[in-house]
């Protein structure tokens, strides 16, 4: 007899009926417990927090003191249109009042303040942590950060820039069951992440020769923002000569031919700059989404590590980017 | 793509997308975000409770509304400035006909059905304009790209037909929970509550060899199932019990030949099952006589009066009985008005209360597992899981395929498959379009064969089991060489309308010009500027089994012209479509292919078009999504159950 407690609530048997028959009451209970902050709010993080709240996660807080402009809200939903008049709210606050709406039953809220001067214990009220479009310099720390945690804070980075978006995953360690394709019966398995850095530092030449490209270009883009003290996104057609340096210089290093990362798509990447494109954000938010959820709910297996797309050629490439020495999942 | 030129092209575009649901709402927020400004939106739809787990354009205030309507609403707070015109009504309106569509640069779905995929994907044909097809079931989802003369259209590959079950496994020999459930809700429920007027498909009355052979239903006088003067609705209730669950058994068990090879069911008498009753048993003159008209509330619930509050919890066999009793009585009690003309909705508690609680008590019947409320809500009503994030990706993809049409690089389209399990490292895998199917029906025009007992069938089995129900005929013209066999309007004068319904009943091969082999069927609908000749061949049997509709549409016309050949097996879909009724899809349960084996659909020689560029292994590939791309194409309002009206008299066995 299972008690009453226990029991989801009428309201959110009703409302997650088409969802619980996916995934199940008992992660949907699992679901509902979940502490998320998001850093940094982009058009893909707009797009991932409407996702995850729809879902029943239990809290949501919010980090982005920049004011709203016209320029932030071009590929995020969130903003009503009215807002843009310069009320003086930040991103954080006019998101979050509308993200509310979308799903009463999740606590959303605002954190004011940079990220980089919030205390050790400050990840302590989190399960995950997203990061939306910051410097590479950033994004270890808070990666870092979150795994010094006594209890696991997964990490999360995502960007889209114009055809362009990619994910990374760090859950750590992690449990959780899965049906394999064609199996009838749900299996525990436990799967282990590097962490950013470590992955940052397998050598390019270990990397076989289909791997996306994106993954190389993006880090050459990376670089040179932060070398450059570049706001990340603040690219344009004009750096790509600087950009072709770089790229002879990391491919120098790294032991690779320059042709591992195309003329072509360093230059799209320079030319659209920071802007995001709504129906990649979309995908990109989709994705990532569906990733938070089966971390949270330990139901599923998570993608592993990194998740690249290009509207160009329309894929969806995952790839696994693991020190030698670490035992592949 | 998304370059400030590609901005300015498409602002001017103007944009049709068909429903407004989970797909919808996802598609018309990036589309305005993405720049477009001029939208016609249509969907017939209101918003419900279930939908705001993924319809975040709607709120709990709006339930009930128009989704049309409440979806630009929502949109226009964020972009006021775009034309957005909101349509609720059914896409297969007249009013939405050919010059409607060409007014559209793309028409972009967002649908939950076959039936109005397959209109759409004729308007959009006729209309000459691209269509960008969609669907999601759960993690899995697709989008497709469809240009007219370039691609297949989306009816160049064959979809599934709708699952269908023969009249006896539901009637006498269920062996999995889903026949219980059709039965509960066709039978049981229809019976109690319905609408006694419509005969059910399956009050079927069969003759063989002079001996009569009845279907339990069919054993029952009507006059059982009403209430009786001076009894209370607990004795009926009670009544009604001992006769579905025990008598009617006691009665199926007489016919020795059913059960040698078949678990013969328990017959279920309600003194055994809950034998201290007594004290429930409610007084007659309570309730018949002086019935106080107690507040008729909708939201009533068996459930609830008995305590019981999991529904994901499976009910022991004197729990289902309760709910069984109790919401025979609630019904009476509080739903009085509803008596007559009930008509199942998954949304109903109380009939979903009713309709598990009597499917479980007939699988325990026959030794079938019992399911939850939860469970077999999900398989009466047809429910397809979902959620946000499927659509949010979908609707992503769909925009970008749409981007890729206005703006001349229709060779970039794709056909891309989100998949839950990667697939060579991808998620998101794209596959370039097939070319047109050269013996699609649809886009092709060609012609077809109609294998039928021309004796026996009738004009009107033809329309609903033929062009309706397998080529998605909407409003049929039928023709005779020069004669008009059957047509339908609201301009038809009485005597012309008289006159087709008369032949309607009538056998083919009793037609004035008698319809046997040989004779070729046109047959037209207007408004989906859809025509296909249907060349009939006389066969004598069908198998109950695996053809129960004693027809067949086939594209093999070598048979007809050289009618000694022995007839070639109609084509059935894939052993690899085993996949398709997977425990995922409407929660069917594991569907075992040599038992209810779905209908015959016609199958078109899929002929890959000679100039495809394949990418390596992409045949294996095709192979495996394509059962993945058909399962998202199912869904919710297409019937779950097909059952027949005329049962086929001579048997292979029986043969007179």
């Amino acid at each position: 007899m299972e008690s009453v407690s226990e029991l989801l609530t009428e309201q959110e048997a009703a409302i997650y009926d088409r969802q619980i028959r996916i995934w199940g009451a008992d992660a949907q209970r699992k679901l509902s417990k979940a502490r998320i902050l998001v850093v940094g709010i982009t058009g893909v993080v707009a797009e991932t927090c409407k996702n995850i709240v729809l879902a029943g996660i239990g809290s949501l807080v919010l980090m982005d003191d920049s004011p709203m402009t016209f320029e932030a809200s071009a590929a995020n939903f969130l903003v009503p249109f009215d807002e843009l008049e310069g009320q003086g709210n930040s991103i954080a606050t006019v998101c979050a009042s509308s993200l509310r709406d979308f799903n009463p039953m999740v606590q959303v809220s605002v954190e004011e303040g940079g990220i980089s001067s919030k205390p050790d214990e400050f990840y302590d009220r989190f399960d995950a942590v997203i990061m939306g479009r910051s410097s590479l310099t950033l994004r270890t720390q808070v990666n870092e950060a979150c795994r010094k945690r006594p209890h696991r804070v997964a990490f999360y980075s995502v960007d889209c820039r114009g055809t362009c978006g990619s994910l990374f995953v760090d859950l750590q360690r992690h449990s959780f069951t899965s049906k394999k394709a064609g199996d009838d019966k749900a299996a525990q398995q436990d799967i282990s992440f590097p962490s950013l850095q470590e992955a940052l530092n397998v050598p390019w030449s270990s990397f076989n020769k289909r791997t996306s490209k994106l993954l190389f270009a993006l880090r050459i883009i990376d670089q040179f923002e932060v070398d450059v003290g570049r706001r990340p996104g603040q690219l344009s057609s004009q750096d790509l000569p600087d950009l072709i340096s770089y790229r002879g210089k990391m491919c120098a290093i790294q032991k690779v031919p320059e042709s591992f990362v195309p003329d072509n798509l360093l230059q799209k990447l320079a030319s659209v700059g920071g802007t995001e494109l709504p129906p990649v954000c979309a995908i990109i938010g989709g994705i990532l989404g569906q990733e938070l959820i089966k971390a949270m709910s330990c139901k599923g297996e998570p993608l592993k590590n990194f998740f690249f797309f290009d509207a160009s050629d329309g894929k969806g490439i995952i790839e696994c980017v693991v020190p030698s020495q670490m035992n592949d999942h | 793509m998304g370059s400030e030129e590609d901005r300015i092209a498409i602002e001017k575009e103007k944009v049709l997308m068909v429903g407004a649901g989970g797909i919808g709402c996802e598609l018309l927020k990036t589309l305005v975000l993405t720049g477009f400004k001029h939208i016609h939106l249509i969907d017939m739809d209101t918003i419900e409770v279930s939908n705001l787990n993924r319809q975040f354009l709607f709120r709990k205030s709006h339930v009930g509304q128009s989704k049309a309507k409440v979806a630009r609403e929502a949109v226009l707070k964020f972009r006021p400035g775009v034309d957005i015109v909101a349509h609720h009504g059914n896409v297969k309106n007249t009013e939405f006909d050919i010059d409607f569509f060409k007014q559209f640069s793309v028409v972009l779905n967002g649908l939950d059905n076959l039936e109005a995929r397959r209109h759409v994907n004729r308007l959009c044909l006729a209309a000459g304009v691209p269509l960008v097809e969609s669907g999601t079931t759960g993690y899995l989802g697709q989008v497709t790209v469809h240009i007219k003369g370039k691609t297949e259209c989306y009816e160049c590959q064959p979809k599934p037909a709708p699952k269908s079950y023969p009249v006896c496994t539901i009637t006498s020999t269920p062996s999995k929970l889903i026949h219980c459930i059709v039965w509960a809700k066709e039978l049981a429920l229809a019976k109690l509550f319905g609408d006694k007027s419509q005969v059910s498909d399956l009050d079927v009355r069969t003759s063989v060899e002079g001996k009569s052979i009845t279907s339990e239903v069919e054993n029952d006088d009507v006059k059982f199932f009403e209430l009786r003067s001076g009894e209370s609705f607990r004795q009926f209730a009670a009544r009604v019990f001992d006769r579905i669950f025990g008598y009617n058994i006691e009665i199926a068990l007489q016919n020795e030949e059913t059960w040698k090879a078949r678990r013969q069911p328990d017959p279920l008498y309600l003194d055994k099952i809950l034998p201290n009753q007594q004290e429930e048993e409610g007084s007659a003159a309570e309730e018949n006589g002086n019935v106080v008209e107690i507040e008729q509330h909708p939201s009533v619930s068996a459930m609830a009066t008995l305590g019981l509050k999991n529904p994901q919890k499976i009910w022991d066999v004197q729990e289902n009985a309760r709910v069984f009793l109790e919401s025979i009585q609630l019904f009476f009690k509080r739903r009085s008005k509803d008596i007559g003309k009930l008509v199942f909705d998954k949304d109903d508690q109380l009939a979903v209360e009713f309709v598990t609680a009597a499917a479980n008590l007939r699988a325990h019947s026959f030794g079938i597992p019992m399911q939850s409320l939860f469970e077999a809500k999900g398989m009466a009503g047809n429910i397809i899981h979902a959620i946000a994030t499927t659509n949010a990706c979908i609707a992503g993809l769909i925009v970008l395929e749409a981007l890729k049409l206005l703006t001349n690089q229709t060779e970039q389209c794709r056909m891309t498959y989100c998949v839950e399990h990667p697939t060579r490292k991808m998620l998101l895998v794209p596959v370039e379009p097939a070319e047109p199917n050269s013996h699609c029906y649809v886009c092709s025009e060609t012609p077809l064969v109609l294998e039928v007992n021309t004796v026996t069938a009738t004009m009107r089995d033809v329309i609903e089991k033929v062009l309706k129900r397998k080529l998605g005929v909407d409003s049929p013209v039928i023709m005779q060489g020069s004669s008009l066999l059957y047509e339908t309007g609201d301009d038809l004068e009485d005597d012309m309308a008289a006159h087709y319904a008369s032949l309607l009943n009538k056998s083919l091969a009793s037609y004035p010009t008698p319809i046997t082999t040989g004779v070729v069927l046109t047959v037209e609908d207007y408004h989906q500027d859809f025509r296909c000749s249907l060349h009939v061949k006389h066969r004598e049997t069908f198998d109950e089994e695996t053809e129960p509709d004693g027809i067949l549409v086939t594209g093999d016309i070598a048979s007809v012209i050289n009618a000694e050949q022995p007839t070639l097996q109609p084509k059935t879909p894939a052993a690899d479509d085993e996949d398709l009724f997977n425990k995922e899809e409407n929660g069917h349960g594991d569907d075992k292919k040599d038992d209810d084996d779905d209908l015959v659909m016609f199958t078109p020689e899929t002929t890959a078009g000679t100039k495809r560029k394949l990418e390596e292994d992409e045949n294996l590939l095709k192979e495996k999504l394509k059962n993945h791309h058909l399962l998202a194409d199912f869904g919710r309002r297409s019937m779950s159950v097909v059952v027949f009206t005329s049962w086929p008299v001579h048997r292979e066995k029986d043969r007179l």
